[in-house]
């Protein structure tokens, strides 16, 4: 930013706003230091991704040093911390397996969780270049990449496209659903009745 | 046989019929009368003694008697109580305002305690102006005063794949009402001027896990708030303090807590939370997305496994909630002879849109075991279905946003379990 523009960010900080039409005057300009220190989402289309860039190999490194211990050395989720790799055809399952190779239908979606929010416990300690490290390492366990020596960056981020992302399509309950569920009935709406199945059988209830 | 035998022998039978009813269930002593009841005889130590002064708990909490109405959460559910969830008392509760202490929790990296002071609202993006809001500034814009249901995306999904927990609590607990105070998040949103290409809004908390997700503008320039207050009270931190957002009808995750940011663009984010998160997987591999709105759903609190009937024959009250996030709930039918006949029920209290509702059956309980369901009925003409034929056209594995209707099996003697139907 030029230093105009900061003596300039720096007076309006001070400056209340002045009221316009229809507006209250509240608030204050939000400085550009401030707005890229809170904005880092990434979207589909990669606006939002930072400068950087990281391989295979380095993402393992960091991955088995700050990721492993919860997700497991292959992605496969220790005790009942979330399972990151595997799942591939799994979908109509009866178990299915839900992970960034199996189900997730955007990459950047991975980029953004991962520097937004883990580790779990140490959120927002990760660089942009160790974020696209890890991020290729769990492409590689997902067997997107097959190349051990892959790099991902900004430059080829949006050329990765995720198995499962033509599978999600937009609400359709509204068509689907809506129009068999209009029937109120109010006698003999059906022959018999029959327990089917008991949660007392089960016995998981916290007493 | 004198006029004392006979009230005597009535008595005694009475007594035969409810010990072997109840299981041995402490009868209610004077029944007749003739042996005066101690609470009324005996001076009790509250009638003699002085009790607390004011002051004595300058932040009022309920009676010790009281102690078991609480949140619970599902220990073997989650690896971590910070990412995790717990659930409203439904069974303890009645009238359709949820007590501030007993809203449900769901957390992804814990409780943020902030500090209000350092706390502040940005919004940036498609804006003419990126602004930064402190909360005294927040509280110089018009405020309403709004009821609106809460409901998480998963509330009854451990159910999907056939009766689970037995008790509506850990059922249908992931909800709360509570009354908000805040602003509509269209004024703040103009205070910085929309841009015409904005079509979408990113809400971002500020707690460690900085959730966030893509609310569709129409919908944030619709009913959305920013509210700074529940029942009349700042907002618990467990539900969002200092600040949180408010989606009126829609689900949970998208009311995001610890509110920090509001960003405009062009497309959705695809944020986690409506992806891997909240989508509905259906049976033949697909999945649906962005399906935001809580559809009508009704359950009996009471009756229920953690409410079993403890009285016998006789005078009973059944009670439930019911809610709509398409509106108001216009009717509530419910059975006791599991969906061949259904009666009306009375809604009673407040009919407010996108808030839960109450509703009572008053029966005169013969002792037979009863199939009991409730069914709501929206202002759109939508009946609640049963999870069988939700089940129909979402396969096994859709387990969010189940709206289905619960069976509960009352036995002669009282007791209460979650069942399914045929
Ligand atoms: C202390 C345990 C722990 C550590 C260490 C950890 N995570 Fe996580 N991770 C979690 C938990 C818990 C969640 C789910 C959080 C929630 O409730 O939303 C999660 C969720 C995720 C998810 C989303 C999974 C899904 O299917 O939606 C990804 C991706 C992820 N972690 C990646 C990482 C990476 C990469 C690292 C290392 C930089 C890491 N995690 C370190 C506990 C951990």
């Amino acid at each position: 930013m030029s230093r105009f523009l900061e003596i300039l960010a720096a007076v309006l900080f001070l400056l209340p706003l002045p009221a316009q039409a229809g507006k209250l005057g509240l608030g204050r300009p939000a400085l550009p230091a401030e707005i890229a220190a809170w904005d880092k989402d990434v979207r589909p289309d990669g606006q939002g991704l930072p400068a950087g860039q990281g391989s295979v190999a380095q993402g393992e490194e960091i991955y088995l040093e700050r990721c492993a211990a919860c997700h497991g050395d292959f992605g496969e989720g220790v005790d009942r911390w979330p399972v990151l790799a595997g799942g591939q055809d799994t979908l109509t399952d009866e178990r299915p397996i839900k992970t960034i190779g199996s189900y997730w239908p955007y990459l950047s979606t991975a980029f953004d969780y991962i520097q937004r929010t883990m580790p779990y416990g140490d959120a927002a300690t990760l660089g942009a270049d160790e974020t696209y490290a890890i991020l290729a390492y769990l492409l590689y366990m997902n067997d997107i990449v097959d190349d051990e020596g892959f790099t991902l960056s900004r430059e080829n981020f949006t050329s990765i496209t995720l198995p499962n992302q033509p599978s999600f399509r937009n609400d359709d309950r509204p068509r689907v659903e809506y129009p068999l569920f209009r029937n109120r009935c109010m006698t003999d709406c059906r022959a018999t009745v029959e327990i089917t199945g008991r949660a007392g059988t089960l016995d998981v209830t916290p007493k | 046989m004198s006029e004392h035998e006979k009230t005597d022998r009535t008595r005694r039978r009475f007594l035969t019929t409810s010990l072997a009813a109840f299981g041995g269930a402490a009868a209610t002593p004077a029944l007749s009368g003739e042996k005066p009841d101690p609470a009324i005889t005996e001076v009790q130590p509250w009638r003699r003694h002085l009790g607390p002064g004011v002051d004595a708990s300058p932040y009022g909490l309920p009676s010790p008697f009281e102690a078991r109405v609480k949140r619970r959460n599902v220990p073997w559910l989650t690896a971590d109580t910070r990412s995790s969830i717990n659930f409203t008392p439904l069974h303890q509760l009645d009238g359709i305002i949820t007590p501030n202490g007993l809203c449900f929790e769901r957390h992804h990296s814990g409780v943020a305690e902030i500090d209000p002071a350092k706390h502040r609202l940005m919004i940036n993006g498609l804006v003419e102006q990126p602004l930064v809001f402190t909360l005294d500034d927040l509280k110089r814009f018009p405020r309403e005063n709004r009821v609106y249901f809460m409901e998480c995306t998963a509330n009854t999904g451990m159910e999907w794949h056939g009766p689970q927990m037995n008790g509506v609590q850990f059922t249908h607990g992931m909800i709360h009402n509570v009354m908000y105070t805040g602003v509509p998040l269209r004024l703040i949103l103009q205070e910085a001027g929309i841009k015409a290409s904005a079509k979408w809004l990113l809400a971002e908390g500020g707690d460690a896990a900085a959730m966030t997700r893509s609310i569709p503008l129409e919908k944030a320039l619709d009913d959305c708030m920013v509210a700074f207050a529940q029942n009349g009270e700042a907002l618990r931190p467990e539900n969002g303090y200092p600040l949180r957002l408010l989606v009126p009808g829609w689900e949970g995750n998208m009311w995001i807590k610890w509110l920090r940011r509001l960003e405009l663009g062009d497309k959705p984010w695809m944020q986690r939370e409506e992806t891997s998160k909240y989508t509905d997987l259906m049976p033949d591999g697909t999945s649906r997305q962005f399906t935001w709105v809580m559809d009508a759903k009704s359950v009996i609190t009471s009756p229920s496994p953690q409410a079993p009937i403890t009285h016998g024959k006789g005078p009973l009250v059944i009670t439930g909630l019911a809610w709509s996030g398409h509106g108001v709930v216009k009717k509530v039918d419910v059975t006791l002879d599991g969906g061949r006949n259904w009666t009306e029920a009375r809604i009673d209290g407040p009919r407010l849109p996108k808030s839960l509702h109450r509703f009572y059956l008053d029966i005169d309980w013969d002792g037979r075991p009863l199939l009991l369901q409730s069914r709501a009925v929206d202002e759109t003409g939508y009946v609640q279905p049963t999870m069988k034929a939700l089940k129909a056209i979402r396969g096994e594995n859709s387990v969010y946003h189940n709206n289905g209707i619960q069976t509960w099996h009352v036995r002669a003697n009282g007791e209460v379990e979650n069942v399914e139907v045929s």
